[in-house]
């Protein structure tokens, strides 16, 4: 046995001086003439997105590779990359991930572009919008009714409704909604709201899911969101999962819709699958998958929301275009001041 | 001159022993490449704006880092207390179950740090599942689990067995000599294990400490769930909320100098003093203590942990599965992901105890400030968040070795970069109690150096070699953000298959994947526990009558 494992580690140290130049080389040497497999950094989970990546193989015969991982590491991972990354399509959970890269992205072609509405996507046409996702107010529903809820999110500054609040500060849709009042409110107004918010006292959370699960344990009467996570939490634990989502009535930035997104990478060398599979994401059924699966709001308005959700023009969202919700800066350097973000 | 004459040359141990030089060469690779995240974080800091100096400043502030000691301070010190007693009772005494303990009371060390937060939020929460069981009783409300408290009873669950590992290691080549003599000489049970036991596994507990500190400095995903902030927390929200790589290398930055702190504290707890048997010879194994009427006793104090740390996480994830089925929710396929996992620990665990060994050889037996530097060096991965050191071995495959570059290789490299201290604080450990003149004597015989180490040392740290195995093997288990970087695309693992789930709120498909995790991780750590036990010890009889409280070891009979 002692001199097994010995032999081990010296067989250990000797396998990796000669097989590594070995598999390097079948590495190498793969993939060098025609345009391999479509290379996707996705930021959106397997869980999410699996199924619909198979059916794009599926109906083109192409192979697709995806590499999952959060859309914030991912990104850096690209920056690091740089020039060299295998990635063709980068799929991101928020405009932030596709904007802090948005000069490695090459420029979608304008039949593509037209696919969705103007708010949903990158001015100058690097990154295109591919579902929607509403900020909400979760409520605990043994606590509150809609109707007792405040027509408008600034509203919740109000010192009734100390102690009673839930967020994830350090959310990138959180960061999007407060960049969404400073640019429809003006910065004295934001700040004024982010002072009232944190003199009553909010209990941050790591994520959206933690907070939707505190919503509906009653650990907080209120909680700022994005929609969809509810919609999971209610297919896993059933109707009688305690919290219900709010879309402001009034027409101001609690409601604002943000999109999931999809850019090329300008170092690919598949760009033509990579076009197919952007088109396939805004195609009838591509959408219909974001609707009935993952619970968003489908920017092609021929494909209708789930039954759940209200449709995308009933909710009040105020006219903002994502394209100008890329000073992420300001709002953290506003959000730091405020002492909502260390 | 001869190469290994350069090699050699000025580096000349205290006790003025030459190291040979294939032991220096690759205890210095080591080093090297266990150094690639601090090179990574210097390149990317330098060039930042006059504007970090800020960032640091506002940042680093004394709460940040008085929150940050508080609980590694806490989490450190309850983990020694749960795990020594756990160690020596598994190990030494003969207790009901005894096996089936010893393995079930590492097993915590598998489950991610989400997956044990999220389950001690869902159990213990304010309006938890305790809380409804309590309900009946009128409680309404539990205290707050969040902060603090919360915080420490996650880590500690997820870090008591590197310090169990280490003890039992060293456990099981102490030589019960020195304990029976005390024994003989008329010390009680206590007072042994107090003025002989303990001292003598000073240096496996440091060496566990170690871990259970740099990781606690690293952790993140338990910290920010049960929303109490550390620097790492705070770096980590830099991270997710500004992609700005600068920023999170300067911050890194003076993370590496806490670990080095760190690092500098656990060096003043080393003694000089030998750990070995004095004289040549056999270590027997030691007898174990029978005791008596309270080995129900003995079974409480190592069910507990495992009871909070294991049973009632699974507990929560059999619940999150069967609601999840029972609301027609799909599991994913988990056959692929199950086998990967196995086979990419195995590989690490392995590979990162083949480059542990001669760092660990170096700093024990070859003891100088130069090869003390090695060792340390090898630490400050462990402090780092996986996100940190996978982005630096993203810097060094795209700029260095581009054939590795997403191959299954550069990931057991990360592992290993990650994991290296697990395996040498295990072996350094087992090597501080093999008695150097048993080497010396090999070599007085005529066998080379590299026949010395091959046929007589590693043989003779075995259990410290097991023990760093099947941790380098649970935290490759258990590994996310590397993994998730640095895998072959489309490589799927069983923690990237419960991240999947976990991170879309998917609780059925999360529980699916994480018992597997604890299922698949069972089996190599059955093997690698029980491993190390070897022969069924003989089990003392009992000194004294069924009445007195519990004898240690039956000496002298």
């Amino acid at each position: 046995m002692w001199n097994r494992v010995a032999s081990l580690w010296r067989a250990s140290v000797v396998t990796a001086a000669v097989c590594l130049p070995v598999i390097a080389g079948v590495a190498c040497g793969a993939g060098a003439d025609k345009p391999g497999p479509l290379v996707i950094y996705s930021g959106r989970s397997e869980s999410l997105i699996g199924p619909l990546i198979a059916d794009f193989e599926e109906l083109t015969g192409a192979e697709v590779r995806v590499n999952y991982g959060s859309t914030g590491p991912l990104a850096a991972t690209l920056l690091e990359e740089g020039k060299n990354t295998p990635a063709d399509v980068f799929f991101a959970q928020d405009p932030g991930g596709l904007g802090a890269i948005d000069t490695m992205l090459s420029e979608l072609p304008s039949d593509v572009l037209s696919a969705v509405p103007e708010w949903a996507k990158d001015p100058e046409g690097r990154w295109i919008g591919t579902s929607g996702r509403a900020r909400v107010i979760v409520y605990n529903t043994d606590v509150l009714s809609e109707a007792e809820l405040p027509d408008s999110i600034e509203d919740f500054a109000k010192p009734e409704w100390k102690g009673r609040i839930g967020w994830p500060p350090t959310n990138s849709s959180l960061l999007a909604m407060i960049t969404a009042m400073r640019q429809e409110w003006g910065e004295d107004r934001t700040r004024d709201w982010l002072k009232g918010i944190i003199a009553n006292e909010p209990k941050t959370y790591a994520k959206n899911t933690p907070t939707v699960a505190a919503v509906a344990a009653g650990e907080i009467d209120v909680g700022f969101v994005n929609h969809y996570y509810l919609h999971r939490f209610i297919a896993e634990e059933g109707e009688s999962f305690a919290a219900r989502n709010y879309y402001t009535r009034a027409a101001d930035p609690g409601s604002v819709v943000l999109v999931a997104g999809v850019g090329i990478l300008e170092g690919s060398d598949n760009k033509e699958l990579a076009i197919q599979f952007i088109k396939f994401l805004l195609s009838v059924s591509g959408q219909q998958f974001f609707a009935s699966q993952t619970y968003e709001f489908p920017l092609n308005d021929q494909v209708q929301p789930n039954d759940l959700l209200p449709a995308l023009e009933d909710v009040t969202k105020p006219s903002i275009d994502l394209g100008d919700l890329t000073d992420l800066a300001g709002t953290q350097a506003l959000m730091r001041e405020v002492g909502a973000l260390p | 001159m001869t190469f290994s004459g350069v090699i050699s040359t000025g580096w000349v141990s205290h006790d003025g022993k030459r190291p040979p030089a294939f032991l220096v060469a690759s205890a210095v690779a080591v080093a090297l490449a266990a150094l690639i995240p601090v090179v990574y974080l210097i390149v990317r800091s330098v060039g930042s704006g006059s504007e970090w100096a800020d960032i640091i400043w506002r940042v680093s502030t004394a709460a940040v880092f008085g929150r940050t000691f508080l609980l590694i301070a806490a989490v450190t010190a309850i983990s020694i207390t749960v795990a020594v007693p756990v160690a020596w009772l598994t190990v030494r005494a003969d207790i009901p179950l005894r096996r089936v303990l010893s393995v079930a009371s590492v097993l915590p060390l598998v489950l991610p740090s989400f997956v044990m937060a999220t389950t001690v939020i869902e159990m213990y929460s304010p309006r938890g599942v305790l809380q409804g069981w309590l309900s009946i009783f009128g409680v309404e409300r539990l205290p707050d689990i969040y902060g603090l408290g919360g915080a420490t009873l996650v880590l500690v669950l997820m870090t008591y067995p590197y310090v169990l590992l280490t003890v039992r290691g060293a456990l099981r080549r102490m030589d019960p000599g020195l304990e029976e003599a005390a024994r003989a000489m008329g010390y009680g049970p206590i007072h042994t294990f107090r003025a002989v036991t303990l001292p003598m596994l000073r240096p496996a507990i440091a060496a566990g400490s170690l871990l259970v500190g740099l990781y606690t400095l690293s952790d993140f995903g338990g910290v920010t769930l049960l929303r109490y902030q550390t620097f790492t927390s705070t770096i980590m929200i830099q991270y997710e909320t500004s992609i700005d790589r600068t920023l999170a290398a300067v911050l890194s930055l003076v993370l590496v100098v806490i670990a080095v702190v760190l690092l500098v504290g656990e060096g003043f707890t080393r003694g000089r003093g030998a750990y070995h048997r004095s004289t040549v010879g056999a270590v027997r194994p030691a007898r174990r203590a029978d005791l008596g009427r309270w080995r129900w006793g003995g079974v409480a104090v190592v069910g507990l942990p495992v009871l909070i740390g294991l049973v009632i996480p699974i507990g929560v994830l059999v619940y999150w599965l069967a609601r999840g089925l029972v609301n027609d929710q799909q599991l994913l396929p988990l056959l692929i992901p199950a086998r990967n996992s196995l086979y990419i620990s195995l590989l690490a665990a392995v590979l990162t105890l083949g480059a542990a060994l001669p760092v660990a050889i170096l700093a024990v037996r070859f003891r100088s400030g130069l090869s003390r530097f090695i060792e340390r060096s090898t630490y400050i991965g462990f402090g780092l968040p996986g996100v940190v050191v996978a982005l630096s071995l993203v810097f060094f495959g795209i700029n260095v070795a581009r054939p590795l570059y997403q191959s299954v290789w550069l990931l057991v490299f990360a592992y290993g970069v990650l994991f290296l201290p697990a395996g040498i604080g295990a072996l350094r450990s087992s090597l501080l109690q093999v008695n150097p003149r048993i080497e010396e004597a090999a070599q007085g015989l005529g066998r080379s150096q590299w026949r010395v180490i091959s046929s007589v040392t590693i043989p003779l740290v075995m259990p410290g070699a097991f023990a760093g195995g099947a941790m380098v093997f649970l935290l490759t288990m258990k590994e996310l953000p590397a993994t998730l970087i640095l895998s072959p695309i489309g490589y799927r693992t069983l923690s990237t298959s419960i991240w999947s789930a976990a991170s879309e709120a998917y609780f059925g498909k999360t529980a699916a994947a994480a018992l597997l995790l604890v299922l698949v991780a069972g089996v190599p750590t059955a093997y690698l526990t029980l491993r190390g036990y070897g022969p069924r010890a003989e089990v003392a009889t009992r000194t004294s009558p069924p009445s007195a409280p519990p004898g240690l070891v039956g000496a002298g009979h």
